[in-house]
């Protein structure tokens, strides 16, 4: 079957095979950011957002995303320019291996944008599900909190 | 403390600051950089046959169903391949490991080892042909455990004759090790206070995100390209090699950016089966791992028992201590000689007023999946035990735990005989600590933890129990003169420089600190560093990542490949300017004449050297072997509380302080000790490998096996020691490992004060922690 669906702003009409996953149609498509490591939705490597919710790609079927809008971290920033999340992220150093990092990106962001100003408890709730097996945490906690200091305007 | 050392510690140009990593903004941006991330076409895509039994001898394989599914293009056996024997450990050269692996062996040690490797032109028909592909197996007794493996009924796992380097292959041992100094057993005998207890560190898996992968092709002129994810890209090439009967010149091993390693990478896991394909059908191959196969059939860690003896004086001073230990290395031998040495070797140094020490053990076979490198290298497993009976002999002493730890560990300026004794495969050598801020990190995780203020017991109006523990720990930075790293570094007429370097950064950020290195030394800025790594057809040899080398021994390389270039910038100027070269100095990309004031920049004079005048290319390679193994310290201290009615254990705080030297990049650095210590955390506490009856690994996923989440701990919090190594780059010593040392210890001894119970086989699950809670009741 064909599905119809925007990544990024970007329509994409894409042949699908059946019980397809979201994450082989986005990496077919050349949206790499889109890690596997789990594939059984315990890792959340695959994390993007669908109509602004994080999902685990590797437990969407690609039907279920036809006619809905996806958005992965190669849609984020502009040009060289970073988005305030990536930039926080990079500065806090809170990549290490980097697998982890588009995926915990995209549900930060939609995480800052329920909650401008979370708590330190609030963070961790919220992107319990994303494993990193680099950091221990405690820099992509310090990172989170800069990058909604970033976006509320209160650090340059 | 020395006021040499002391006087090192300075500001610096570019070390020691926060730079972004070199990397960074292509891993924030989701940039293809992993090695699945490179599309190619007309790739074959491979998948193994899998053994289900833990111990058989294949009597058939039938390959005829699978080869008749379309897309199916090849299935290989035992048969198709060269039958040398290798060992996957990526290591110095002789290997200290058993030479005990075929690519496709006629007989299977562990469930999962591959049989059969199927290419074909889709992933569905690969999965397809995997299971059409008839195997017929006649069983054999299966090895489960280290007890079981030196029985005299136990079946003897290699019984191959092409085998070599295995100790003692008929009674299952892998490797042997024994030292003594002085006489521990009269000593033992001879003290106030001696106590013997045995601690078990059960396996933990690496479970790092990215999946072994790797892809291979013939580039134009036939040579055999490997990209993968490996820390090792040299070794990689040179056990290719051996293995295909190709020359090390006909193999390229490239290695991309790496989603995470932790040893689990440090040996060939995949590169065999791709590299077997592109040579049998000439075309590209692709093969990456499920998270089912990276579990149960890459490497894990040697599971380890240690009998220890400690004797002491009334006072607490220890005055002997006896290690005997053995090792579960599973099917293969991997370094398994080598992580039983650690264990020993970067522990007992610790204590080295002891008037007698001895160490020894056996690494044994067993029907389970192999164990191999993974961070720490054995250095935890004998901490646990060592560290823990230190604790127990306070305690049985009425001494205060921390201060007899104090008052017997190292400082600096001491040695200990150990270092020359034990080695890794071999001798060692000897050195003294020429930096030690062991009681400084001791003294600041006292303040954090609240050591002085603390109080255990029962929590008021709850069924709650409190408690503190401690732990001391140490590492090394690399192996003595045996890794070898270099560095090739080239000006370019902007003034802008490619660093080259075979040291593999796996998620680390050595390839920043090393530019970072490189920029301090030539006075530029980051920015002007190009770094280039791990690529074996254009960077020069480097062991790899792994010992905790990279910083302190690549590190080195890249600092006197740099002194040469800035040499040569110096002598290039001196020709430009016509001026004596002790009249000029580096200044930020310039050279500057102290005497007339005439200043050149770098692109100026790179420009002129050319197209102009002079013409040549400015560049050098350095490469470094350390002399001697420079020893991060680092002290630990938990804060839990049990729940006595559920035995729920709840890790309130952790502090590990940590003195690695200069840290070239602090935030990196901090990065490297808060990732150690917290996947120490989840080995103490929440990682646990089951198997089922036949041998099976049961707990491959993320589900069955728990890493620690967000949610699993309290407060985490790790700082730096200042210090400075004189032998080290700028000052650093290593960071990568010593993290994972020592929260075993550290939380045993917590929940000892918690509860008076002592647990002495890790990880410490509430269940097992109820059940004795439960037992002493009755």
């Amino acid at each position: 079957m064909k599905i119809t669906i925007n990544v990024n702003g970007k329509t994409h009409v894409v042949k699908i095979e059946s019980a397809e996953m979201l994450l082989d149609t986005l990496r077919r498509l050349g949206y790499k950011s889109v890690h596997r490591s789990c594939d059984s939705a315990s890792c959340s490597s695959c994390t993007v957002l669908l109509d602004g919710n994080p999902v685990l790609s590797c437990c969407v079927f690609s039907a279920t995303a036809d006619g809905r809008f996806v958005e992965t971290v190669e849609g984020l920033g502009s040009g060289e320019e970073l988005h305030p999340i990536q930039k926080a992220f990079l500065e806090e150093g809170a990549s290490q291996c980097g697998y982890c990092i588009p995926s915990l990106i995209m549900t930060t962001k939609a995480l800052l944008a329920v909650e401008p100003d979370p708590t330190e408890s609030e963070i961790r709730e919220m992107l319990v599900g994303n494993i990193c097996r680099c950091t221990g945490y405690e820099a992509q906690t310090r990172a989170v909190k800069k990058a909604s200091r970033y976006l509320r305007g209160d650090e340059e | 403390m020395t006021p040499l050392a002391e006087e090192k510690i300075r500001e610096f140009n570019v070390v020691k600051k926060n730079t972004d990593k070199v990397d960074g903004k292509a891993l924030v941006s989701g940039k293809p950089v992993y090695t699945d991330d490179f599309d190619a076409r007309d790739e074959l895509q491979v998948k193994l046959v899998r053994s289900p039994h833990a111990h058989a001898t294949i009597k058939s394989i039938d390959a005829s169903e699978a080869l008749k599914i379309p897309g199916v293009v090849a299935v290989l056996t035992s048969d198709d391949l060269p039958r040398v024997c290798f060992t996957r450990a990526g290591q110095g050269y002789p290997e200290p490991s058993p030479y005990d692996t075929f690519v496709l062996d006629r007989r299977v040690r562990y469930v999962g080892e591959p049989v059969a490797i199927v290419a074909a032109e889709t992933e569905k028909a690969a999965t397809a042909a995997v299971k059409a592909v008839k195997v017929e197996y006649e069983l054999l007794k299966a090895v489960l455990s280290m007890d079981d493996a030196m029985k005299p009924s136990a079946p003897t796992i290699h019984p191959e004759e092409e085998a070599s380097g295995i100790f003692d292959a008929e009674r299952n041992i892998a490797a042997h090790f024994e030292m003594e100094i002085g006489e521990t057993e009269k000593i033992l005998k001879d003290c106030d206070v001696t106590i013997s207890r045995t601690y078990h560190a059960n396996t933990q898996l690496h479970a790092m995100l990215e999946p072994h992968v790797s892809r291979s092709y013939l580039d134009p002129n036939n040579r055999l390209v490997i990209v993968s994810s490996t820390q090792v890209p040299f070794h990689a090439r040179r056990i290719l090699s051996r293995i295909f009967n190709i020359p090390i010149s006909s193999i390229r091993v490239i290695k991309p950016r790496i989603g995470g390693g932790f040893g689990g990478k440090q040996a060939l896991h995949t590169e065999q089966y791709v590299a077997a394909v592109t040579l049998a059908t000439r075309r590209p191959a692709r093969l990456i791992f499920t998270r089912e196969e990276v579990s149960m059939a890459t490497n894990i860690r040697h599971e380890m028992q240690y009998e220890v003896k400690i004797g002491a004086s009334k006072d607490g001073k220890i005055r002997a201590i006896s290690m005997d230990g053995v090792s579960n290395t599973g099917a293969y031998g991997e370094h398994a000689l080598t992580t039983l040495m650690v264990s020993g070797s970067k522990t007992l140094p610790l204590y080295n007023k002891v008037e007698a020490v001895r160490f020894s053990g056996n690494v044994v076979y067993t029907n389970l999946p192999p164990a191999g490198a993974f961070r720490g290298y054995g250095a935890p497993q004998g901490l646990f035990a060592l560290d823990c009976i230190v604790d127990e002999l306070a305690t049985e002493l009425g001494l205060d735990p921390l201060t007899v730890k104090e008052m017997n560990s190292i400082r600096e300026g001491e040695s200990s005989p150990i270092f020359k004794l034990m080695g890794e495969g071999r001798e060692g050598v000897e050195q003294i600590v020429r930096s030690c801020k062991l009681q400084e990190c001791i003294d600041r995780g006292k303040e954090l933890i609240g050591w002085e203020k603390r109080s255990k017991g029962m929590l008021p109006d709850s069924r709650r129990a409190k408690g503190y523990g401690c732990a001391i720990a140490m590492q090394g930075s690399g192996i003595a003169k045996i890794d070898m790293g270099a560095a090739t570094i080239k000006m370019n007429e902007d003034g802008s420089f490619n660093l080259l370097i075979g040291a593999t950064d796996i998620g680390t950020g050595s390839d920043t600190a090393l530019a970072q290195i490189a920029a301090e030394v030539l006075h530029v800025t980051v920015d002007k560093i190009i770094v280039y790594s791990s690529d074996t057809d254009f960077t020069p040899f480097d062991t790899g990542a792994y010992a905790s080398s990279t910083t302190y021994v690549s590190g080195n390389a890249v600092k006197a490949a740099a002194e040469k270039v800035r040499m040569q910038i110096l002598q290039g100027a001196s020709e430009i300017l016509e001026e004596p070269l002790p009249n000029l100095e580096l200044t930020l990309a310039e050279v500057h004449s102290k005497e007339t004031g005439k200043t050149i920049s770098y692109s100026d004079i790179c420009t002129q050297l050319f197209y102009t005048f002079n013409q040549r290319q400015i560049g050098a390679t350095g490469s470094f072997v350390g002399e001697e193994s420079p020893i991060p310290f680092m002290a630990t201290f938990a804060e839990v509380e049990v729940d006595m009615e559920t035995g729920q254990i709840d890790l309130k705080k952790l502090v590990s302080v940590a003195d690695c030297g200069t840290p070239i990049n602090p935030v990196q650095a901090l990065g490297q000790l808060e990732g150690g210590t917290m996947q120490g955390i989840g080995w103490a506490l929440f990682e646990n490998v089951m198997y089922s009856q036949t041998g099976r690994m049961l707990t491959t996923d993320f589900f069955t096996y728990k890493v620690p989440t967000r949610m699993d701990y309290g407060e985490l919090i790790c700082e730096l020691a200042e210090s400075y190594e004189p032998t080290g780059p700028y000052g650093a010593k290593s960071i990568a490992e010593i993290g994972i040392d020592s929260p075993i210890p550290a939380i045993a001894n917590a929940l000892y004060d918690a509860t008076g119970i002592r647990l002495r086989e890790a990880p410490f699950k509430s269940e097992k922690l109820l059940f004795e809670i439960l037992s002493r009741e009755v």
